[in-house]
């Protein structure tokens, strides 16, 4: 018993840990348009960030690295989309059905593809988005190659137009830390716990009780669910679902978020979205060098730079305390 | 009755990629446990050495045949030398992750400096013209594609399962370390199988460059279906990968044929169902 109350208090305080970081970052997020940084360009890395966190979730706890995860942010947008513009609903009810058509997506997926372990599970998660791309490229209420263009913001709740931008960019920065704590607090529960010892070591967890597959396929799900989110936000903010969000090059840039910033860190795809969101619309103008130089920034991390920053940066810190 | 057997044709032609690609990556995968993500690009930088051998030097298809091969499996081999030998030791994601972040260098360079629409080249005048079989038109290097490759894939499928050398092979992939206690150069022997599989995506990529046009990223989204095509077939079996590859592509021709909206998703809905059904794969040992 005293194990089980010291882990639980080992787990609250690197919990707590987490929560000063966290309030910073909320609040530099929330002073950043007065400091004269384009909101647009924070609301895109945000997407992003909230994207990768929940990509992380699945790779950095659960050890399952899924290489289609696109899916889950491009089949939200089409629905958001499609119910903003089509069925004229409110903005947060669009969300809300968009998260939704891609938990289910990730129930259906995931009890399919967890049968299958690491290079097996990213090939075969590969395979299934590539055919949900093309089955939205086919799909007449996706409008092929022009997307779901002119989404209406509309207003939250019938009552704050989304379309201040002021307006959007802080309801952008309420869902995100409300899901970021949410992941946060995932990680830490109990939940978390088990699966973070399914990655160390499944046969084990199995033998001590566990159904492995029950909480990779909860994780999965949970994955798809808050990337999802990313991927409904994304539509409203940008007014737009196209096949760019389910094609493979985005589940490509997802990992490289993740991995940049650090696998397993709570942080770290965060930075890693905004280090190469910044990237992007900074060499917007350079054609085929993005694709170089994602691909270059991949080679690196993999070779020498394995922690990622934030990764790194906590091991240089613990290295200095001690 | 003539557009069928047209259709089955493309489709056993495109077998005959998914069966050489699928091979390269199964042999690949066995001894070094890697995934390799380049494949596809090693495939599109074999066509365009053929396209390079024929426009700038004055080389003809059957040297490019040889010497693509060669230039391509060469530039495999640094890859295995310099970068991928340091990942052995770690989990074997971060090979895949390695390979994709080079795929994705070598397209971007490839589109950089061609851009992203197609050069044709020609067939070879020994293989143009046809025949008429009566029942179908049938060009000649379409039936020479299909021919070589069966005759790679089987002559591949010879060496790995009847020779020394591929006994060698398939001991080192049950027991690295027992097989280098007996005397053999392992490290090596992993270096060539690299150097070898990204040789025969070359091949294929020489022998695709008159039938398909030559194209920065004609490997991008054929790489996807073939790694479909490899959960399908399991990567237990050589053999097997080569009857997956050609089963597959036939399958996909009689939709494009009978159903042609699915014919761009059948074989990941295949995929889909053996996964239910065997999810070791086709050919598949559970490991």
């Amino acid at each position: 018993m005293a194990a089980i109350a010291q882990s639980a208090a080992r787990r609250a305080a690197s919990r707590n840990a987490m929560l000063v970081p966290t309030v910073v970052m909320a609040v530099a997020l929330a002073v950043a348009p007065f400091a004269g940084i384009y909101p647009v360009f924070i609301m895109k890395a945000l997407c992003f960030a909230l994207f990768a966190c929940a990509f992380n979730l699945l790779l950095g706890f659960g050890g399952l690295l899924s290489f289609g995860h696109a899916m889950f942010l491009g089949t939200a947008g089409y629905v958001t989309a499609h119910a903003a513009k089509e069925w004229g609903v409110t903005p947060e009810v669009a969300i809300v059905a968009g998260t939704a058509a891609s938990g289910i997506l990730g129930a259906v997926v995931g009890a399919l593809t967890i049968r299958r372990q690491g290079i097996y599970f990213a090939m075969i998660t590969l395979a299934i988005a590539q055919m949900m791309y093309f089955f939205y490229l086919q799909a007449p209420f996706t409008h092929g190659e022009d997307g779901i263009q002119g989404v209406p913001r509309g207003h939250l709740f019938g009552l704050i137009d989304l379309a201040q931008p002021l307006a959007m960019y802080y309801t952008v920065l309420v869902v995100f830390i409300a899901a970021f704590a949410l992941i946060v607090r995932i990680i830490h529960s109990p939940f978390g716990q088990v699966l973070k010892a399914i990655r160390e070591n499944e046969p084990r967890t199995v033998s001590l009780g566990y159904d492995a597959d029950r909480y990779k396929l909860l994780a999965f799900v949970l994955s798809a669910t808050l990337a999802g989110l990313a991927g409904a936000l994304k539509a409203i903010v940008f007014q737009l679902a196209s096949l760019t969000d389910v094609y493979w090059t985005m589940s490509g840039e997802v990992v490289l978020m993740t991995l940049l910033g650090g696998m397993g860190t709570i942080f770290g795809p965060v930075v890693g979205a905004f280090v190469i969101a910044a990237l992007e619309n900074y060499l917007a103008g350079f054609g085929e060098w993005v694709t170089i130089i994602t691909g270059v920034i991949f080679v690196v991390c993999v070779l020498a730079f394995r922690r990622g920053i934030v990764g790194e940066l906590a091991a240089w810190w613990s290295a200095r305390r001690s | 009755m003539q557009a069928l057997f047209g259709q089955l044709l493309i489709g056993l032609i495109n077998g005959a990629f998914y069966a050489m690609l699928s091979l390269g990556l199964a042999v690949i995968f066995g001894l070094l446990n890697i995934i390799n993500f380049t494949h596809g690009a090693q495939y599109m930088m074999g066509a365009f050495c053929a396209w390079f051998l024929l426009n700038k030097a004055g080389v003809g298809y059957w040297w490019a045949l040889l010497l693509a091969p060669l230039g391509v499996g060469i530039v495999g081999i640094v890859i295995e030398r310099t970068m991928l030998s340091r990942l052995y030791k770690l989990d074997h994601l971060y090979g895949l992750l390695l390979t994709f972040g080079l795929a994705l260098v070598i397209q971007g360079l490839f589109r950089n400096e061609f851009g992203s629409s197609g050069l044709p080249y020609q067939i070879p005048s020994q293989l143009t013209g046809g025949v008429n079989l009566g029942f179908m038109f049938l060009p000649i290097y379409r039936a020479w594609v299909i021919v070589a490759s069966l005759v790679i894939c089987l002559a591949t499928w010879f060496v790995i399962e009847r020779t020394k050398l591929g006994s060698y092979l398939r001991a080192a992939t049950e027991n690295p370390a027992l097989v280098q206690a007996f005397g053999i150069n392992v490290p090596r022997m992993i270096t060539l199988t690299f150097g070898f599989g990204v040789a025969l995506a070359a091949v294929a990529g020489v022998m695709a460059a008159p039938i398909y046009q030559v194209n920065p990223l004609m490997g991008a989204d054929l790489i996807i279906v073939v790694f479909a095509v490899v959960v399908i077939g399991g990567m237990g079996s050589i053999l097997g990968a080569i009857l997956t590859g050609f089963g597959l592509g036939v399958v996909e021709g009689l939709t494009k044929y009978f159903y042609p909206e699915a014919s761009s998703t059948v074989i990941f809905v295949i995929m889909v169902v053996v996964l239910l059904v065997r999810p070791a794969g086709l050919f598949g040992k559970e490991r």
